[in-house]
């Protein structure tokens, strides 16, 4: 995947936030995995580009830090839990939110903010 | 001079926007334009194509502004122009741009202003600063708060269109049904706040009704084909065809059966029904030709009587099924009482006391008074009066729900006839 940004595009980072089991990925049903698996081909012919994906482990295996005090679990409790993210590459917030809204998810939502500019780390 | 302000400015700032891509540098050039021509008019007499003259001088000044700040050069984000397939220069720079374009170019701004990314307040606002041309300080009145409120509030604003890219743009045909929702809803809540002001001057709940009536005169222009756009100046004008009625000359709030119905302004009542009849027609009505059909058959009703209830409580119903808001449910109620009798408008209106979405709402105990008045149960009416008083801080609601306490109040001789029935947000 090139991170060499198309000066005519803007980045955006889409969060993921969606229903968690105790199961983990195990649980998520396998209509949104395949979803998941035609995903980035969608962004393609929508005239976007995935320039970087993440899958999280359920927040079970989160650690939280503050300050000194180093906790179990996530470091916001929400019903509705951050489980991955993806840097989106789209011509304006419109598009970005024509895109984003095809994010399969499990009984949940996606949150898109700009990137603050255009260092991406590049992930194998 | 004024004049052409109101009907100038959002044109005008449209196409300086194309020119700078930058809503701030765009705004300041086209203030500056305004300046100019005050100070040229008044020497040489208004030009034949005044929007020409200011454009002109518009983009001529935010070229030297953008010279003058390297704006060009900058990496302050500018706004994005999707599809803008090399857009010729006007030949000249002097002459009128096509018809077509600056149609487009009012419409990008309505669009980007009322792009539901941006919090309602803030469409509300920049709307009113950027499409009608409303300086800050008026629009910091109108909503009640401090100059530097509304001027933090529409920066804000107007950073996050640059920082996210929120486009300056038409939305895709796909698209907008919702974003048309979205202007719609802003234009509503300018009307309904210069309707019924929570307080402040009466001129400033004036103008905010002309601003929103003028931006639904705009966007029917527009957008022709649109319905909801077609149902949303049916409604407005249905309601301001009895502005001038809903209180007394002495400020007092009248409610809609005690209105002076002769002095209803039957012009806009006509233009009403046509745009309903119009709204109607096209397909499936959505929740403004809804809402514009029950306030047209209020406005051509001879008397609060003959009213057509019946037909008023089916557009409810179609109403609360495209709109499910408690609001709705609320305003169905009034109507219910009128076909069905008081006791089971009550039991609707007391289902939704349970509705969280209302806690806080004046017109749901105030409903709830007059249906139990109506009933004859006096001493709770006069509580829920009470209730209503509490919640409301407009001088003319206040005077109105005192007297409706003490016309309910059991100590006090009761002068109302008992047949009166009850009051919600369409006085």
């Amino acid at each position: 995947m090139s991170t060499t940004p198309d000066p005519t595009m803007t980045r955006y980072v889409v969060l993921i936030y969606q229903r968690e089991s105790a199961g983990g990925v195990a649980d998520i049903p396998p209509e949104i995995m395949e979803a998941n698996e035609r995903f980035d081909g969608q962004v393609t012919e929508q005239g976007g580009r995935v320039v970087a994906g993440l899958a999280l482990e359920p927040t079970a295996a989160a650690t939280a830090i503050r300050g000194a005090v180093v906790t179990d679990g996530p470091f916001i409790e929400t019903k509705e839990a951050l489980a991955g993210l993806y840097i989106l590459e789209a011509r304006d917030l419109d598009h970005a939110i024509a895109i984003a809204r095809m994010t399969p998810t499990w009984e949940g939502g996606v949150e898109i903010r700009p990137l603050l500019d255009f260092q991406v780390m590049e992930v194998s | 001079m004024a004049d052409a302000h109101r009907r100038e400015w959002a044109s005008v700032l449209a196409v300086t926007v194309r020119v700078t891509r930058d809503l701030d540098t765009a705004e300041e050039a086209v203030q500056e334009a305004y300046v100019q021509a005050l100070r040229t008019w008044a020497r040489d007499g208004v030009p034949a194509r005044p929007g020409a003259w200011l454009t002109t001088v518009a983009r001529r000044t935010a070229l030297n502004l953008m010279r003058r700040r390297h704006t060009l050069e900058s990496k302050l984000p500018l706004l994005v122009e999707p599809g803008d397939a090399g857009r010729p220069e006007q030949p000249g720079g002097g002459s009128e741009p096509v018809r077509g374009a600056i149609i487009d170019d009012r419409l990008r701004l309505i669009f980007t202003c009322c792009h539901p990314a941006l919090a309602s307040e803030a469409q509300v606002a920049l709307t009113l600063r950027l499409v009608c041309g409303v300086p800050t300080p008026d629009i910091a009145r109108a909503f009640l708060v401090a100059d530097a409120t509304m001027a933090a509030r529409l920066t804000r604003a107007k950073k996050k269109i640059a920082t996210t890219r929120i486009p300056y743009a038409v939305p895709s045909a796909a698209e907008l049904p919702g974003r048309v929702d979205a202007v719609l809803t802003v234009v509503h809540l300018l009307y309904s706040t210069g309707y019924t002001a929570r307080s402040g001057r009466e001129l400033v709940r004036d103008d905010l009704c002309h601003r929103a009536l003028g931006l639904a005169r705009l966007l029917r222009g527009l957008l022709p084909d649109e319905p909801e756009v077609a149902g949303l100046l049916g409604l407005l004008l249905a309601h301001d065809a009895r502005r001038a009625t809903r209180t007394d000359a002495h400020g007092r709030l009248l409610r809609l059966e005690e209105q002076d119905r002769a002095r209803w302004d039957r012009t806009q009542i006509a233009e009403a029904d046509r745009l309903v009849v119009a709204a109607l027609q096209a397909g499936p009505p959505g929740r403004f030709a809804l809402q514009a059909a029950i306030a047209a058959l209020h406005a051509q009703a001879p008397t609060y009587q003959a009213t057509d209830w019946p037909q008023i409580l089916t557009l409810y119903d179609e109403l609360l099924r495209v709109w499910p808001s408690p609001v709705v449910a609320l305003n169905r109620a009034v109507a219910l009482a009128m076909v069905q009798g008081p006791a089971a408008a009550l039991a609707e209106v007391e289902a939704l006391e349970r509705d969280v979405r209302l806690l806080g709402y004046q017109y749901l105990p105030s409903t709830k008074a007059e249906l139990l008045h109506r009933l004859g149960r006096d001493a709770e009416a006069a509580d829920a009066y009470q209730a209503a008083l509490a919640l409301t801080s407009n001088a003319a609601e206040e005077q109105f729900l005192m007297e409706r306490v003490h016309a309910t109040t059991p100590s006090r001789p009761n002068g109302s006839s008992g047949a009166e029935p009850p009051r919600s947000d369409i006085s």
